[in-house]
């Protein structure tokens, strides 16, 4: 037996990989620990096919401290960074968090990243944007060279002070609020709070990558295992399973939701992965790539981000061609079985022209076509 | 990597690349090791030669079909030489007796010997345990 492809969640770096604050809960909890962007973090405790239903049918919690976090402040914070994302910082309100990306001149995609509004006073605002792990050097430099000779924008790296614990499921409120004296309720997707969570002081956003309510809890690195054996405790009755990145990546694909790397990279624009609900070039701000993201939208894009469903049995995998006709027309970015709705299925990139709904497509698995269809973009909505 | 402690029982060969194989009289039951169901996961897929059984001839190393987890797909090898006798059907519809039942109800493939003085190349449960535990496993 030999290993010939694997999903998302395996990657490779050289060097001495970095641990997050939960390493020891994770070794004591039994999982296998794989390498992730030069990081060794969990990929399953249990099995990803049961860590994927407990979130969702009940309840999961993951590790994410190996993302990155920076802050940015100053009375040019709010500016600053309208430059740098084609997403409209300006409207957040306090505590509320936007989901967006970085941009190359060319449209390409740095990193997507959240930001979130952590304060206000006077002219000054304060931000914490949250990148991906393995972006989070290439990130850092991109932020510090654009915002050098800038008055008003302090930036500081705040990665490794930051722990990070999602909390995800139809059981998350539950659970978080037996820990908590701050009313869950009043907090709406993509707004957080601060609190504490079992004494522990803590950022509290509902926010994810599962498709399914939940949080995700900001704390200081230190406090991060306190955090995560009060969580795992209180779940317990309510079926909460420690969930791994292997979970993580079938949920995200699932509910449709782009990898970096993977559906967006710096060849692909936001606006080719799907993504321009999230993108507004007329914010009044001359953002980075805004004037190529304009040329997409008026003359027409190169890629389009499709959902592809196989018709017959095999799994798809990233890299595998799409073929109509015997023809590569594209290839799959992502791909697996996917445990809620049970099909075999990916997302990846084909010419605009060519995603008809009805396209009689194949998926090449190891030279052999096997039929398959376009599917409609997310596989799985909460609540259907 | 996992230090879940793995089973390999006393009457079966062993390959490098994880396979087993029971030998009795001139046939061969084939399938892969409890070490290879727990590093691959969730077993979601198995293409196994289902229509070559009574026609194909196998030679030991060659690729026999392909296994996929959630995870990850890895090929199988098959590690003595043969031709095919069966192939598990139940393993089309349930291919997650691989994780359950490794050496029992997820056995692959029945071969005929054509050379079966190569088992004699194959580790026994000692040294395969051996193998697990000196190369890094």
């Amino acid at each position: 037996m030999e290993e010939v492809s694997n999903m998302s969640a395996d990657s490779t770096t050289t060097g001495a990989l970095k641990r997050t604050p939960l390493y020891d809960q994770h070794k004591e909890l039994g999982a296998r620990l794989v390498e992730f962007a030069g990081w060794e973090m969990p990929v399953q405790y249990s099995g990803v096919i049961e860590e994927h239903r407990a979130v969702r049918e009940r309840a999961g919690l993951f590790d994410v401290s190996h993302m990155g976090e920076f802050t940015c402040v100053g009375e040019g914070a709010l500016d600053f960074l309208q430059s740098m994302v084609p997403n409209d910082v300006a409207k957040l309100t306090e505590n509320q968090a936007l989901y967006t990306q970085l941009c190359y001149p060319d449209g390409g995609t740095v990193d997507d990243l959240l930001i979130y509004h952590t304060g206000a006073n006077g002219n000054t605002n304060e931000y914490m944007l949250v990148v991906n792990a393995g972006t989070t050097e290439k990130d850092w430099t991109w932020f510090t060279e654009h915002a050098a000779g800038r008055e008003g924008v302090a930036l500081t790296n705040v990665s490794g002070q930051t722990g990070l614990i999602a909390l995800q499921g139809p059981r998350a409120e539950a659970i978080l609020q037996s820990l908590t004296e701050t009313p869950l309720g009043e907090i709406i997707y993509y707004h957080s709070l601060l609190g504490a969570v079992a004494g522990i002081s803590c950022r509290i956003s509902r926010t994810g990558y599962t498709g399914e309510d939940g949080f995700e809890l900001y704390s200081a690195w230190d406090d991060a295992p306190a955090l995560w054996d009060a969580l795992l405790s209180a779940g317990a009755p309510h079926g909460l399973l420690p969930a791994g990145l292997g979970a993580r990546d079938t949920l995200r694909l699932e509910a449709g939701y782009c990898l970096y790397g993977h559906e967006l990279t710096d060849e692909i624009s936001p606006l080719e992965a799907g993504l321009g609900w999230t993108v507004k070039l007329n914010k009044g701000v001359d953002v980075l790539g805004r004037e190529a993201l304009l040329a997409q939208k008026t003359n027409g894009m190169l890629r389009k981000l499709v959902g592809v469903k196989l018709l017959d049995r095999g799994v798809p995998r990233e890299g595998y061609p799409i073929l109509r006709a015997g023809e590569q027309i594209g290839a799959l970015t992502s791909g697996t079985m996917l445990p809620t709705v049970g099909i075999a299925a990916g997302m990846g990139y084909v010419a605009p022209a060519d995603a008809q709904p009805d396209a009689e497509i194949a998926v090449e698995i190891r030279g052999k076509a096997v039929p398959a269809t376009f599917a409609p973009l997310p596989f799985y909505k909460r609540g259907h | 990597m996992t230090k879940t402690k793995t089973d390999q029982p006393g009457d079966l060969k062993y390959a490098e690349t994880h396979e087993w194989a029971r030998v009795e009289g001139t046939q061969a039951t084939i399938g892969i090791s409890d070490y290879a169901q727990d590093e691959l996961g969730d077993v979601v897929f198995l293409d196994l030669p289902w229509d070559e059984a009574g026609s194909r001839e196998l030679k030991s190393g060659e690729r026999f079909g392909d296994i996929e987890s959630v995870k990850a797909t890895s090929e199988l090898f098959i590690p003595l030489s043969g031709k095919i006798v069966r192939v598990n059907e139940a393993l089309r519809d349930k291919p997650e007796l691989v994780n359950g039942d490794p050496y029992g109800e997820g056995w692959m493939l029945v071969i005929e010997l054509s050379d079966p003085a190569e088992t004699e190349k194959l580790m026994d449960a000692g040294a395969y345990t051996a193998f697990l535990e000196t190369s890094g496993h």
